[in-house]
């Protein structure tokens, strides 16, 4: 086979830095036409620089690519478009108060003028529909579709391009498990087409499930080349790490106790005055991890918000029998730390830390009222500093250095940064919010660990995540959010991804 | 009351909607590829100052245009370096350019002509004429249709129809070209455009030379139709009433048109009368002046729909992976 056409893409000694940092070092692949591709790594692995020299973005310092056997210089997306290559990023690239037309023809017009280039993509959209189960209203504005469909744009502007080499970067991070079978059933009919399909991921399910080979990638190096159907998760997740590593969570049987939080009827306005959350109950207890499924954008965040006191709320919630203020004063972060509450915001770059500051400042947030930080009227940074090395060194933060300013900490580090400042101070309910979002395998081992140790402790803890596999494998419980309402509630053996991923889609445990 | 719709307020209104409606379509394109301009101001001033400098040495209007547009573009293009390649704080940068212009204007004026930073009055060929629309003496005795032609319609400037006609040719532009497509695409989300092929440094440094252009038309027509010559500050605050316009016609070129008529009727009516008398209630003229920015922080509020501003405006462009 290989001998008859040469590979689709080839790249032979890629090499890149950013300053000190080398972040592609002497890398060679090669990708058969008409074949599924996956690229795995951690976070920071080189995975993305590796793609976007593909495609133009940045420039390799040593290294050549050769695009169906013949060496190709990309130096600018225009070269790649070119190439055949198209590139479906992990944070769309479209214009939202375009209509889907514009969007495919914008850079890709026949003319000066603008009507018969839209006439003709209308035409040629709907035949890329009919031949790849890719259905979209060419007249509907982005920002009145979902993200699936946005997806699905993307994809049309590739191939409108012409593209036979497509490059998903992280493609299944927004979709429902049912948007994201029908995601690989397109990129199936893609490959029955012989284009040649490159899959970003860090996701070891969706790699053994699709591609035909896969390369694992670990700080900058390509550690590994295999055939899919001769390798498995396991051996991946050891390559991908360089080490041994627990894709279950070890965790004993929990021993729920006295209810802690209790929520009744909270319904959330956003500040359009759009109902995010209409009427939810839900109750944790000591002892017990519940967990919130669902597809981003259904009310999880608003919940989260209002709980940790960032969002104004209407109903009934209780902390330990006492009633919690969700309006007005009294309902401040501060406020529910007093109270017992900690929380590990959804978006550690924005809620959970201030980049500039230094780890030790980060540390004291939200608790920099505690007398065991004050000196007369100052604060004692002294103590601070040593007691931020300390909770480095028991959080593995990498490196433990207290005087170095957040944004110098890898994404795992950050996290870990955070959710060393919420669970020592030893709440009695703990808000977590897309613990591992970015958070490299090793990293997310260690936060679930330290998420089921506080557990054990006899913390209640309300987890909120799109991650499916991490609902499943920390909660002891799970709720399914979908609409700003609960579909409904399930235990975690009792139940699959099938059945979350329907309640996910707003489709109710009854009907389904 | 019939006073304020009287031909010579209407016609007043004409003549002072002009250089806001040039400098409001100038924001436009200029703001529709995401990069703020609030040296409009400065750019019709230095281009008022120019076209009349140069009009009054060689004694014609037209080449006095053609210096008037040729600084407006030369400040352009600073702004563009600045907020385009070096990726410089828009704001900032066209605050600069406002200053810069207000104080070379008059540097300049006072040591090219010693009239106290003014221009020499622009006599003949040195001023834009105005043109009488075909037929207008014909038709000036019809009744309604007749004042309405050949007063109001007629006899104004070459470059006031110029601004009139920009509108459509706009709009034109805008949402019937390819370069059309790419500018309003580029204000809202320049990864998009990049991740086409296509140049975003290229198209926005485009958008700001027209708005170049259509800011040193604007200055033209005051120093050298609307006035005769340049005099200090004669800008008066224009290059803002444009800004507030075109937040007014939420960045859309038909609506700004409505806009600076409006803005510019308000200040006929402040021209024409030093107070308003409406049954009783008299309005001083400062509150109609004001008015302006009043209407702008009511549309901005949110009161009478909303005005969004391109996604990306004021954001200079840093590639991500």
């Amino acid at each position: 086979m290989t001998g008859i056409s040469p590979p689709a893409i080839e790249l032979r000694g890629i090499s890149k830095a950013f300053g000190p940092v080398q972040a592609n070092k002497d890398i060679s692949i090669q990708v058969r036409p008409g074949t599924i591709h996956g690229i795995i790594g951690e976070n920071g692995a080189g995975k993305s620089t590796l793609m976007s020299i593909l495609y133009g973005f940045y420039k390799a310092d040593k290294g050549d690519i050769f695009i169906n056997g013949r060496k190709t210089e990309i130096h600018d997306s225009q070269a790649a478009i070119a190439a055949g290559i198209g590139m479906v990023f992990q944070h769309f690239k479209l214009v939202e108060n375009f209509t889907v037309l514009e969007n495919v023809v914008l850079g890709a017009e026949d003319g000066r003028l603008l009507r018969p280039s839209l006439a003709k993509a209308r035409r040629i959209l709907a035949d890329l529909a009919r031949e790849y189960e890719l259905n979209v209203d060419p007249d509907a504005r982005i920002d009145q579709i979902g993200v699936g469909m946005q997806q699905r744009v993307e994809i049309l502007k590739a191939l409108y391009r012409r593209a036979d080499i497509l490059i998903l970067d992280e493609p299944t991070g927004v979709l429902t498990p049912a948007e994201a079978d029908h995601l690989f059933r397109i990129l199936d009919n893609l490959r029955a087409e012989g284009k040649t399909i490159i899959l970003i991921t860090h996701k070891l399910r969706e790699i053994m499930e699709t591609t035909d080979t896969v390369s694992v990638m670990r700080r900058g190096e390509m550690t590994a080349t295999v055939k899919t159907s001769e390798t498995s998760p396991d051996e991946l997740a050891e390559l991908m790490v360089g080490r041994k590593v627990l894709l279950q969570i070890d965790k004993a049987p929990a021993h729920p106790g006295r209810t802690v939080l209790e929520v009744r009827g909270l319904h959330v306005r956003d500040h359009q005055g759009v109902e995010r959350v209409k009427g939810i109950d839900l109750t944790v207890r000591a002892g017990e991890i519940l967990g919130i499924a669902g597809v981003a954008g259904n009310g999880q965040s608003e919940l989260l918000e209002v709980l940790g006191g960032m969002r104004s709320g209407a109903g009934t919630v209780l902390l330990n029998g006492t009633a919690l203020a969700l309006d007005g004063r009294g309902a401040d972060g501060q406020a529910r730390r007093a109270a017992g509450i900690a929380h590990v915001p959804e978006d550690r770059q924005r809620e959970g830390l201030i980049m500039e500051f230094h780890a030790w400042e980060n540390v004291a947030f939200g608790y920099h009222h505690d007398p065991a930080y004050q000196r007369g009227l100052l604060m004692d940074n002294a103590a601070l500093i040593r007691d931020t090395e300390a909770k480095m060194k028991k959080f593995d933060v990498r490196p433990p250095a207290p005087a170095l300013a957040a944004r110098n900490f890898s994404g795992g580090n950050q996290q870990k940064i955070v959710v060393a400042r919420e669970i020592e101070r030893n709440p009695d309910l703990l808000l977590v919010g897309q613990p591992t979002r970015g958070v490299d395998i090793g990293a997310i081992e260690f936060i679930h660990k330290q998420i089921v140790a506080l557990r054990d402790q006899g913390a209640a803890i309300l987890l909120v995540s799109v991650e499916l596999d991490e609902i499943l494998s920390l909660s002891d419980r799970i709720a399914v959010m979908f609409d700003g309402r609960i579909m409904g509630e399930r235990l975690p053996d009792q139940t699959d991804e099938q059945e979350l991923g329907l309640l996910m889609a707003g489709v109710s445990g009854e009907a389904a | 009351m019939m006073d304020f719709i009287a031909i010579p307020v209407l016609d007043s209104a004409i003549r002072l909607s002009t250089p806001l409606l040039l400098a409001c379509l100038a924001g436009l394109f200029s703001e529709r590829a995401g990069v703020y301009d609030i040296g409009l101001e400065g750019k019709m001033l230095m281009a008022a100052f120019f076209s009349a400098a140069v009009a009054a040495v060689t004694g014609s209007a037209w080449l006095g245009l053609l210096a008037g547009i040729a600084a407006s573009m030369v400040l352009a293009a600073i702004h563009g370096v600045a907020a385009i390649t070096f990726r410089g704080n828009q704001l900032i940068s066209g605050v600069a350019i406002n200053f810069l212009a207000a104080g070379l204007s008059l540097l300049i004026a006072q040591h090219w002509f010693q009239q106290g930073g003014r221009t020499p009055s622009l006599i003949g060929g040195g001023r834009f004429a105005p043109i009488d629309l075909p037929l207008a003496q014909t038709l000036a005795p019809v009744p309604v249709i007749g004042p309405i032609y050949s007063d109001l319609l007629s006899g104004h400037s070459a470059l006031a129809y110029l601004a009139f006609l920009a509108v459509p040719a706009s709009w034109w532009v805008l949402y019937r070209t390819r370069f059309g497509l790419r500018l309003r695409a580029v204000g809202e989300n320049p990864a998009a455009v990049d991740t086409a092929g296509v140049s975003v440094v290229g198209l926005r440094f485009a958008a700001v030379m027209i708005c170049g252009i259509l800011c040193g038309v604007a200055g033209a027509y005051l120093a050298t139709a609307l006035q005769a010559g340049f005099v200090k500050d004669m800008t008066a605050g224009r290059g803002y009433i444009a800004l507030a316009a075109l937040i007014f016609a939420k960045w859309r070129p038909w609506q700004a048109m409505w806009a600076c008529l409006l803005f510019g009727y308000l200040q006929a009516v402040a021209l024409w009368y030093q107070k308003i008398d409406i049954w009783g209630l008299v309005i001083p003229v400062q509150a109609i002046d004001a008015l302006p920015y009043v209407l702008t922080v009511v549309i901005l509020a949110g009161f009478v729909g909303k005005a969004i501003p391109p996604r990306a405006g004021g954001e200079p462009y840093v590639k991500e992976r």
